[in-house]
This record gives structure tokens, C-alpha cells and sequence, in this order.
């Protein structure tokens, strides 16, 4: 085992963890935060998408251990409060999803493409959630849902 | 799915990585970790000791002169809008953001796609279309491999156990026009096949997934210099040796290492 100190969603947590343990695993396991889902695990669906220092990654695909020091964003450190992020309420308001599955890791790869991009076109949006997987195929809500957020209607 | 068990070392330096390397046989290094993460986990490897070398500092880009010095651990996302590869070698720019996705392009890195040595990946392609040096640190020093003599075989490399892969050179291209054509058959999949070709009076042409190394279609550039795009097409695939798998069969490979060239050659006449 292995202490790491890793900044989640703005707390500090020191965590024993073995050099093996996938971050997504202790995100859920060991912190309790099970917003994030693990989908393919084979990071190809995006289900797992969080940020590190502010930059979409896929848990699943990054070692507990590589992400000490490290600050660390979930779905559940979005909202300020009862105040919905942004892109939560445009994911809502455009019933940008149907079984809810993929919509933690969508949110956070959308969150992190309008970081880099403020103002995307459809095109954009579509190319820069391609790593995020919908099986409903709600992609036509969620692509409406980024743009709304993107244009802070 | 989880790894198998192993010791995890964070390198203080490349020479204490070289040092950890040297004393494990079983050992890998460990940089963005997006190609050895999955291996792992699938238990295709089982590395017994990881040394991260994420946090050695050899990333960025730097003017060389006739040349960039690329870091190997420059991320895909900083190599897509990095300004002095956009200016200098964009067909490197443009590749990195074509790897995977955006969250793929987060951590992976220009040195571990190539020091990983997948005949599939689209960066090995460029060094090689490019004639890049790679830069080696190994317990008696550094040397320089060039692009033809790195990639060896599949997921093979010249590197030595105990070398670690520092920086890049890669050639700048100047004004010559340049494309990379990607057959998919979902966009974040490695592509199917890949053709990339620098075109500046001659052209140079390579190949992913056309052999088990990147493909220099040395054939096609000849028959381009005495018959243009169209004498390149139709010999875009002699001395290839494509893989058949689920994807595709080796003949439709060739159909498409043809179809590619001939489309990139067009787009790189036309920048």
C-alpha cells in the first residue's frame, strides 16, 4: 500500500491505496463517489470521465497513484450548492438523457470541451464528445443541451 | 478489470529511471499510460514494476534550428496547438488530434506512442514519414536512432531494456503541402489504415497498419516522381504487408492504402 494525497472536489483526502487501484475504483470505493460510472473499463465509453486539474480524463485508464498531488473534479463537485452547474441545468432543460448512465462523464467531458472552447459549432460538439458514448443515442439532446450551455441560455 | 500486482516507482530523474530499469527485467516505464494501463488491465502484460516517469519534466516543444525537439512526454493535446508545431510541422498537429479522443489526448504522449511501437498508432507514421531522430538516455549514455531503424517489428523498437526515449527531433516541413488520411470505422478506433504524405516538388508517403512498422511506400514516392499522383496510387501498397483481422482483410487494406493515397496526395497538392 501506498499513501497518496489527492484534492477531490476542492477537499483533501490522503488515501492508502495499492499501486494497481484504478482511480475511478477509488473514487467510488475508497471516497464514496459513485457519481461516476464505470462503463466499458476499457476506456472507450467516457462513462468515467472526470477531470485532473481541469482536464478531461477517463478514470478507468488512470492509476490512483499518478493522480497524487493532483486536483481532482467529479460530477458531484460541479454543483455550488443546491445551484446546479451550468451544464447540469442545460442537460436537464434539454432532456439530455434518457437512462442517465453516461450523463456524469458527458457533463464533465462537455465542461472541459467549452473550457478549450467556448463557443463550439454542432461539428465541434460532436467531435469533441466522441469519447463519450451514449447507448440511448440521445446524442441529438445532448448536442442541443452543449450548446445551450455554451451560449448560457 | 484490474492489473496484475506490482511495485510502482516515481522517477526522480532519468537516470534513477534508468537505474530502476536495469534492475528489473519485467519492469516498464510508465508515461501517460493509454496504451500500458489497457494492456495491463487486460492482462495482456504484466509488467512487475511500473517506474512513472510523468513527472520528469521532458515535455514541450523547442525550436531546433532545421528542426523541432519535441519532449517525449508532450502530450497529444499540447502538440495539437502547440505554436511552433502548428507553424512547422503541422501534419504532426494534426495527427495528435486525431489519436484517440480529447480525454485520450489528456494523458497520452508522443513518446510512449512511439516507444509502444504499435504499427496502428498515428504518430509513428509521421516520425517516420518525416525521418525523425529519436533520442535515447541509457546507462552509458545518449545516442540517436533514426525513424527507419526505430520502429523494428510489431510493438518492437530499437530502444534496449535500460533506455528511456527523451526527445524527438522532427524535420520541419517547411511550405510543402502535407495530408493524413484515416480510414475509421468509429472515429475514436486507430485507424483501419492511415496515409500520410508530405508532397514538396517529390512527396514522401507512409503508412499505418499497412505492416507490422510504419510503412514507408518507397515504391509509391518513386513511381509519384515519374508519374504523379495517379502512378502513386496505383503502387501505393508494394512492399506492404497489411494485417488481416476483424477490421478488414489484407486486400481491402491495400484497396484503401490506394484510395487514401491518392485522396491525400490531392488534398496536399491543394494546400
Amino acid at each position: 500500500m501506498r499513501p497518496i494525497t489527492v484534492t477531490v472536489n476542492g477537499q483533501r483526502h490522503e488515501v492508502e491505496v495499492e499501486p494497481r487501484d484504478l482511480l475511478a475504483y477509488v473514487l467510488r470505493e475508497k471516497l464514496g463517489l459513485t457519481g461516476t460510472n464505470i462503463g466499458c473499463d476499457t476506456s472507450s465509453c467516457g462513462a468515467c470521465t472526470i477531470h485532473i486539474n481541469g482536464e478531461s480524463v477517463k478514470s478507468c485508464t488512470v492509476l490512483a497513484v499518478q493522480a497524487d498531488g493532483q486536483e481532482v473534479t467529479t460530477i458531484e463537485g460541479l454543483a455550488n450548492g443546491a445551484e446546479l452547474h451550468p451544464m447540469q441545468k442545460a442537460f436537464t432543460e434539454s432532456h439530455a438523457l434518457q437512462c442517465g448512465y453516461c450523463t456524469p462523464g458527458m457533463i464533465m467531458a462537455a465542461v472541459s470541451l467549452l473550457k478549450d472552447n467556448p463557443s463550439p459549432s454542432e461539428d465541434e460538439i460532436r467531435h469533441g464528445l466522441e469519447g463519450n458514448l451514449c447507448r440511448c443515442t440521445g446524442y441529438q439532446n445532448i448536442v442541443k443541451a452543449v450548446q445551450a450551455a455554451a451560449s448560457g441560455s | 478489470m484490474i492489473p496484475s500486482e506490482f511495485d510502482y516507482v516515481l522517477a526522480e530523474s532519468v537516470e534513477h529511471a534508468i537505474t530502476e530499469l536495469a534492475s528489473d527485467p519485467e519492469a516498464k516505464l510508465l508515461a501517460g499510460g493509454h496504451s500500458l494501463i489497457p494492456i495491463m488491465k487486460t492482462r495482456m502484460g504484466r509488467p512487475t514494476k511500473l517506474i512513472d516517469v510523468g513527472r520528469l519534466g521532458l515535455a514541450g516543444v523547442s525550436d531546433g534550428g532545421d528542426h523541432l525537439v519535441v519532449g517525449a512526454l508532450t502530450r497529444q493535446c499540447d502538440l495539437e496547438r502547440d505554436p511552433l508545431t502548428t507553424a512547422h510541422c503541422p501534419i504532426m498537429a494534426h495527427a495528435a488530434g486525431t489519436v484517440g479522443d480529447r480525454q485520450v489526448r489528456h494523458r497520452g504522449t508522443i513518446g510512449g506512442s512511439c516507444a509502444h511501437g504499435d504499427p496502428a498508432s498515428d504518430q509513428p507514421t509521421i516520425m517516420r514519414l518525416l525521418d525523425a531522430t529519436f533520442v535515447a538516455q541509457g546507462p552509458g549514455g545518449t545516442r540517436q536512432i533514426a525513424a527507419a531503424d526505430f520502429f523494428k517489428g510489431f510493438f518492437e523498437t530499437d530502444l534496449h531494456h535500460d533506455e528511456i526515449l527523451t526527445a524527438i527531433h522532427v524535420p520541419k516541413t517547411g511550405a510543402a503541402g502535407w495530408s493524413y488520411k484515416k480510414f475509421l470505422q468509429r472515429q475514436l478506433d486507430w485507424a483501419t489504415v492511415g496515409v500520410a504524405v508530405v508532397v514538396n516538388g517529390s512527396a514522401r508517403i507512409a503508412m499505418t497498419n499497412m505492416a507490422t512498422t510504419p510503412f514507408r511506400a518507397s515504391a509509391a514516392e518513386g513511381a509519384f516522381t515519374s508519374g504523379g499522383a495517379a502512378a502513386a496510387s496505383a503502387k501505393a501498397d508494394e512492399g506492404a504487408d497489411p494485417p488481416s483481422d476483424t477490421w478488414a482483410t489484407a486486400d481491402f487494406r491495400r484497396h484503401l492504402s490506394r484510395v487514401l493515397t491518392a485522396r491525400a496526395l490531392e488534398e496536399a497538392g491543394a494546400k
